[in-house]
């Protein structure tokens, strides 16, 4: 397994948000976390990467417990993590945004360069010195994913990528998120648009008011619209 | 005409060492949101560090080489700085990271005096640029064109860094959002202690470029840290080129000031902050911050009303108090009396800091107006002490209703250092203006009537006021007026949801703690009989942070035990070592980082281990709210 994340408890403050909460990626996969608005999917990436401080449980990223280390740490392993309001830095240019994500290349991973992220998006290729403030939201989008890959990540948390994105920017990043799974990487995406993760995902975990619902293949999850109109209809 | 122009090239060449200093600190707080009072020590350190090397070392070489170890060494010790102490205290409020930067340039201050002595130093001229040049018929020091020249282009320097190197860029990135910069796997804690080493570099690089200029002394860092306070508040915090510009604007100002008001040049520079907070509060080049975080934030426990048994405590603690001149002796009494002026001093800074959220750190400006304009009653209207009691605090109120109108218009930081130059600027009023506040020898023979003139009379005088002073100040915390200014700190946008005015109401919060202070300085003026600039110095706000900090400040009660044990220990310091800057400086720092909630604090928390709370209250929840919002 790329990642296993067992019996995740996270707090903020005096509440409680995730409750033993649990799921495997296997390498090379694509895993949807589908829940509604508020359910928890943000803050388990977040308590991932370490940027919740009061979490307990195991995370094992590479067979290797990752859940005592700082952020930084944990990123430089190679896991990448996007967030979902994008936080790009809006006063660095696209190209300084990627220097800020390079990292050395990882035996057995794929290397990104700035060229090969241009491929990938080609809107960013036309504004290598626009300021990340001055960009549209889809621009920005692209922008936040391709500084991650400049880590040269083998496994991606990519937070509600699809989010605000107008319909056509949405097909192109489920194309780019497609050509990023041929690469080999493994990809955990967020999603409270069923659609978007069923045009990229191999398998899906349900996940409501902090505890997991559902973990199965997205056939399954087809299969049964009761769990589906039960924890992800509005 | 030739004339202005050489005040001109004069302010330009001050210019470049403010630059220095200013940029320094302006990178530091841009990616650490730490504002480092240290700064002045580095500065100062880097002039006498250098003194010593390029007076060992002569030639260019030995000069110029000797200027770049010294910084070197300098910054060195700053990193040193950061790693031992200032990462231990990156999640406290901001008022405990101003209050432990300056225990450590409390500390600088002895040191500096045990290794190089009190005498001012005279350092070598720079080789190369001993000489003059006319200009327009006047003699222009080549050093200073070169210092004119070295500012730009440091300036030019720090460009290149920030925008061509991949630091510069995680710096850039780091100023505005530290947490992503690690989430993409940089390694904070190596930038932050590089960031500080340059940052030490450019104010030590600032003190040792003035040895040419000026002679090196122990006074150096608090007279720059002002100026430099009001560079970063007029220019923006964080921003580069806003140093720049505010160093080039204050030098000038400075330097064409002397001409207006010779005696008060500072004023000028003054008047045009105001104007800058007005229109622009977060400075010409600074951007405006997200919602302010309270400046204090520690309160575990909600504050309630005394108990019965707590109130009978307090009476008699009075009681006991007044029943003190039966059997003490003159010696006591006096310093007893002391005691209980910081006491209400003390008192009135905590208001402000904990019920309103406002970290002062230039309180003692209203103690002393206190003072002053109780002394004005005696020495110039021929006021009996009863109506200069009255009336001296009026001087202080009105202090307050003047700077405090600019200071809540800030916050957090921003706040701290425009209530400290102001008080600085109400400093060098008192210091400058000998013809009437006769500047360095004070003024003397303030004394009490007759009735309250012996030691007896006078301390049960000072009980009954500082005993009512503190009662009102506590009255006030529960009152409809105090819970809006509670309300204000927590929340200024949902409280002004809910239809508080935010700035009137720490308007008025600020005016009524500068009152309270002002009563206290009133008082002082009276026990010595004389009144001095010392009384609104710097040394004398800080005193009450520490006051307010060793007690606890969480409550009204911490502020008087605080007052009470800090003054009596400072006292029976100074009968004792020399090196009491020293001393206190490492206590400040020694109480921010292991004892944050003071004494009082302290002993609750102990209290709640031994004792823990009932099942039915929610204080365990309550506890971790304030936790949870402390940490934010």
């Amino acid at each position: 397994m790329k990642l296993e994340v067992s019996g995740l408890n996270s707090h903020y403050g005096p509440a409680h948000i995730l409750f033993d909460v649990g799921f495997e990626v296997g390498a090379g996969e694509v895993v949807a976390l589908l829940g509604r608005n508020g359910a928890g999917k943000s803050t388990t990436f977040r308590s991932i990467v370490g940027l919740v401080s009061q979490r307990t449980g195991q995370i094992r990223f590479e067979g290797e417990d990752v859940s005592r280390l700082p952020t930084y740490d944990i990123v430089r392993r190679g896991l990448g993590y996007v967030p979902e309001d994008r936080r790009v830095f809006t006063e660095l240019t696209v190209e300084e945004n990627f220097v800020v994500g390079r990292q050395p290349a990882r035996p057995g991973v794929a290397t990104w360069t700035p060229e090969r992220i241009y491929e990938l998006f080609p809107n960013l290729g036309e504004m290598r010195k626009r300021p990340g403030g001055q960009m549209s939201g889809g621009e920005q989008q692209m922008l936040t994913i391709g500084r991650t890959l400049m880590g040269n990540p083998s496994l991606v948390l990519l937070d509600e990528p699809s989010e605000g994105l107008a319909p056509k920017i949405v097909e192109q990043m489920a194309d780019a998120i497609l050509t990023m799974k041929r690469e080999g990487l493994s990809i955990v995406i967020s999603e409270q648009n069923l659609h978007f993760a069923k045009l990229i995902s191999d398998r899906a975990y349900i996940i409501e008011k902090g505890r997991m619902r559902f973990s199965g293949t997205m056939a399954e999850l087809e299969a049964n619209p009761e769990i589906r109109d039960a924890y992800l209809a509005v | 005409m030739e004339f202005l122009l050489v005040q001109a090239l004069s302010g330009l060449s001050s210019a470049a060492s403010l630059f220095l200093v200013a940029s320094g600190l302006s990178i530091i707080f841009g990616v650490m949101r730490i504002v480092n009072f240290a700064h002045g020590a580095f500065y100062m350190l880097g002039a006498y560090v250098a003194f010593t090397l390029t007076d060992r070392f002569s030639g260019p070489l030995g000069f110029w080489g000797g200027i770049l170890v010294a910084c070197l060494i300098v910054s060195v010790v700053g990193a040193l700085m950061e790693m031992l102490l200032l990462r231990r205290i990156y999640h406290a409020p901001e008022l405990f990271q101003l209050l432990a930067t300056f225990g450590v340039t409390l500390m600088v201050q002895d040191i500096v005096l045990l290794i190089w002595g009190p005498e001012d130093l005279m350092g070598p001229r720079a080789p190369g640029f001993t000489g003059a040049i006319e200009l327009l018929g006047r003699r222009v020091p080549t050093y200073d064109l070169l210092l004119i020249g070295l500012g730009p282009l440091v300036l030019g320097l720090l460009w290149l860094l920030f925008h061509g190197t991949r630091w510069g860029v995680l710096v850039r990135a780091a100023t505005q959002d530290r947490d992503m910069v690690a989430a993409l796997g940089v390694n904070q804690k190596w930038l932050f202690t590089s960031v500080f080493a340059l940052g030490v570099f450019l104010a030590a690089l600032g003190g040792a470029l003035q040895i040419p200029r000026t002679t090196v002394s122990h006074a150096m860092d608090l007279s720059i840290i002002v100026e430099v306070f009001v560079v970063v508040v007029i220019g923006g915090l964080g921003s580069v080129p806003g140093a720049f510009v505010a160093a080039v604007l204050v030098s000038e100002l400075n330097a064409f000031g002397i001409l207006v008001l010779p005696k008060i040049s500072m004023v000028v520079v003054f008047l045009v902050m105001a104007v800058v907070l007005v229109v622009r509060p977060w400075g010409l080049f600074g951007k405006p911050e997200g919602t302010p975080r309270a400046a204090a934030g520690l309160s575990i426990r909600p504050w309630k009303p005394m108990s019965g048994v707590e109130r009978m405590l307090v009476a008699l603690a009075v009681v006991a108090a007044a029943a003190l001149p039966l059997f003490a002796g003159n010696y006591v009494l006096s310093v007893s009396t002391e005691i209980l002026v910081f006491v209400l001093f003390a008192a009135s800074l905590h208001f402000l800091m904990t019920v309103g959220g406002l970290a002062s750190f230039g309180h003692a400006a209203y103690f002393g107006l206190g003072a002053y304009g109780a002394a004005f009653m005696v020495k110039y209207l021929g006021a009996p002490m009863e109506l200069a009691l009255l009336a001296g605090p009026l001087l202080g109120l009105a202090g307050a209703v003047l700077f405090g109108w600019f200071c809540v218009r800030l916050s957090g930081v921003y706040f701290a250092m425009l209530t400290l130059a102001f008080a600085q600027i109400a400093w060098s009023v008192a210091f400058q203006w000998v013809e009437v506040t006769g500047g360095d020898n004070g003024m003397l023979s303030i004394w009490p009537s007759s009735w309250a003139s012996s030691p007896q009379a006078f301390f049960w005088l000072t009980l009954g006021i500082v005993a009512v002073g503190v009662g009102v100040l506590r009255m006030l915390v529960f009152s409809p007026f105090g819970f809006g200014l509670r309300a204000a700190r927590d929340s200024s946008l949902r409280s002004e949801a809910i239809g508080i005015n935010r700035k009137s109401t720490q308007w008025v919060a600020f005016i009524v703690a500068g009152t309270f202070a002002g009563v206290a300085g009133s008082l002082l003026a009276f026990l010595k009989g004389s009144v001095f600039p010392e009384n609104l110095a710097i040394p004398t706000s800080v005193d009450g942070l520490v006051m307010v900090l060793l007690g606890g400040i969480e409550t009204v009660s911490g502020a008087v035990i605080g007052a009470i044990v800090y003054k009596a220990l400072a006292i029976w310091l100074m009968s004792k070592t020399e090196l009491s800057k020293l001393i206190l400086g490492a206590t400040i720092v020694l109480l921010v980082v292991a004892f944050p909630k003071g004494i009082v604090g302290f002993l609750e928390d102990l209290r709640h281990r031994l004792k823990p709370p009932r099942q039915n209250g929610a204080k365990p929840e309550a506890a971790l709210v304030a936790k949870a919002e402390a940490a934010e």
